[in-house]
């Protein structure tokens, strides 16, 4: 699956989990926390969707790393490429909790 | 024998609402809690139930169609009268859970009243359009209404209040007429946390569970306990609730607030809680809210963690009596034994009716919430 694939189910996902939010209105590398009153309920239900559709595990500690699309996308890439999710996670810039 | 089936009072602001889809056809069996229509109001399109089994006889409303709360919309064969929402305060007694609530409205099921002053065209009008004539000021002869009165009143139905409206009402209402007293109490929420991180460290992401599941059924097991915050505070005074449904106030993206219910909260697992809650959620920002769950809050919790607040002051939704709010759940020095150390502390508050209770109660019932959270384990 290629990025541009693992992209648009990421953001059809991401529709499923929040349908009164404008898709023109996305901006890819903005949370979606500050763009659409992205809540804790919001992202556990985007959390469960990713589960679903990529069979990957998530860890509720990796949840900082679904924030935006485009570092959602990351992450899944990362997860289903074959690297642990926990390697998926550290390799980005944002610090793991201990 | 044939019963109608009503616009139901999906509020106690709803004046109206419009049938968007019907769910059913004539000869369709139907049974209690089947989604039968889908009806918009200022709160956005809302799932409605039928109250009774049966069969559909006959639909009366078009889609498209706005009509009066207790407007007929159907008719059904069956042996209920009347849908638990809607009972007659006076008679149902101890009043359901959402008497008080509807009582306001009542009268709107019965379009005309023999021995009502207005012309006959006007009763005509109004029996097509399904508009109570009570209430009506007429502009004909000693106050008679007339067919233009009618006209101005079916106008009006077509234009629901907006969402805000129906907020800025009911909370005015509170303002006006509910003399609040806050009380708030910061909590040690170091095993609630750790309990928390235990389950969610070892349950797949769906069984996970966010604190406000935690929050939702400590606030109802209180609920239960401790009489005067859970009910409706009416014309006859407060009549308490016998199941507990907590009203869980959600955001919905663009500034909008709703408060459905978890139905007896008090009766489920913080599991079984975060389930529903994950589901409410997700259909009230979808727009499938349900009727039942929409009427039938008997207290309310509020949860502004998320935004970062220490102290939430909650305004009551009348004809509630009590709103639970919580705080954002943050690290403090918090002193235990003489030794002073770092713990996730989480302010709750209180805001009830002290026609109904005094501190005292309001402080115990603080204290009780705050005892559930200590053992997370058994909520």
């Amino acid at each position: 699956m290629n990025t541009m694939d693992v992209e648009s189910k990421v953001l059809t996902l991401f529709l499923e989990v929040a349908p009164d939010v404008d898709a023109g209105q996305l901006e890819r590398a903005a949370p979606f926390r500050d763009q659409f009153d992205f809540d804790s309920m919001d992202t556990l239900n985007f959390a469960i969707a990713l589960n679903r559709e990529f069979a990957i595990e998530i860890p509720e500690t990796d949840y900082r790393h679904l924030a935006s699309l485009k570092q959602a996308v990351n992450y899944v890439r990362n997860a289903i490429s074959g690297t642990a999710a926990h390697n998926a996670s550290s390799s980005l810039p944002a610090t793991r909790s201990p | 024998m044939a019963v109608e089936f009503l616009m139901p009072s999906l509020g106690p602001d709803m004046e109206s609402g419009t049938l968007v889809e019907w769910r059913v056809k004539p000869g369709d069996v139907v049974k209690r809690g089947n989604v039968i229509a889908l009806v918009e109001t200022s709160k956005g399109v809302i799932d409605v139930e039928v109250f009774t089994d049966g069969t559909v006889l006959k639909l009366l409303v078009e889609p498209g169609t706005t009509v009066p709360v207790g407007a007929p919309l159907a008719e059904l064969s069956g042996t209920a009268t009347e849908a638990p929402p809607r009972s007659e305060g006076p008679a149902a007694t101890p009043a359901p859970a959402a008497a008080a609530l509807h009582a306001e409205t009542r009268e709107a099921a019965h379009p005309v009243r023999p021995g009502f002053k207005a012309s006959p065209a006007a009763r005509a009008k109004a029996l097509a359009l399904g508009i109570a004539l009570e209430g009506l000021t007429g502009s004909g002869p000693d106050g008679a209404i007339t067919l233009d009165d009618v006209a101005r009143q079916a106008a009006s139905v077509t234009a629901p209040p907006t969402l805000r409206d129906v907020v800025a009402k009911a909370m005015s209402r509170s303002k006006r007429e509910i003399p609040h007293y806050y009380l708030s109490l910061t909590c040690d929420f170091t095993a609630s946390q750790a309990w928390l991180e235990r389950h969610n460290a070892a349950a797949s992401v769906v069984e996970r569970i966010l604190p406000a599941a935690l929050f939702v059924a400590a606030v109802a097991k209180a609920a239960r306990a401790l009489p005067g915050f859970n009910g409706y505070y009416g014309d006859r005074g407060f009549t308490q609730a016998e199941a507990v449904h907590v009203g869980m106030a959600i955001a919905l993206r663009g500034g909008r607030l709703v408060a459905p219910a978890l139905l007896d909260a008090d009766r489920k697992t913080a599991p079984t809680l975060m389930a529903e809650l994950r589901d409410l959620t997700a259909r009230v920002r979808s727009g499938h809210m349900r009727g039942s769950e929409m009427s039938q809050a008997t207290i309310t919790v509020t949860s502004l963690g998320e935004e970062g607040v220490d102290v939430v002051l909650p305004v009551i939704h009348p004809p509630q009596v009590a709103i639970v709010g919580v705080g954002s759940i943050v690290v403090r020095p918090w002193v235990v034994g003489g030794v002073v150390s770092a713990a996730p502390v989480v302010t709750l508050s209180l805001a009830a009716d002290h026609r109904v209770t005094d501190g005292r109660t309001g402080a115990r019932f603080l204290a009780h919430i705050r005892d559930a959270l200590q053992t997370p384990e058994t909520l």
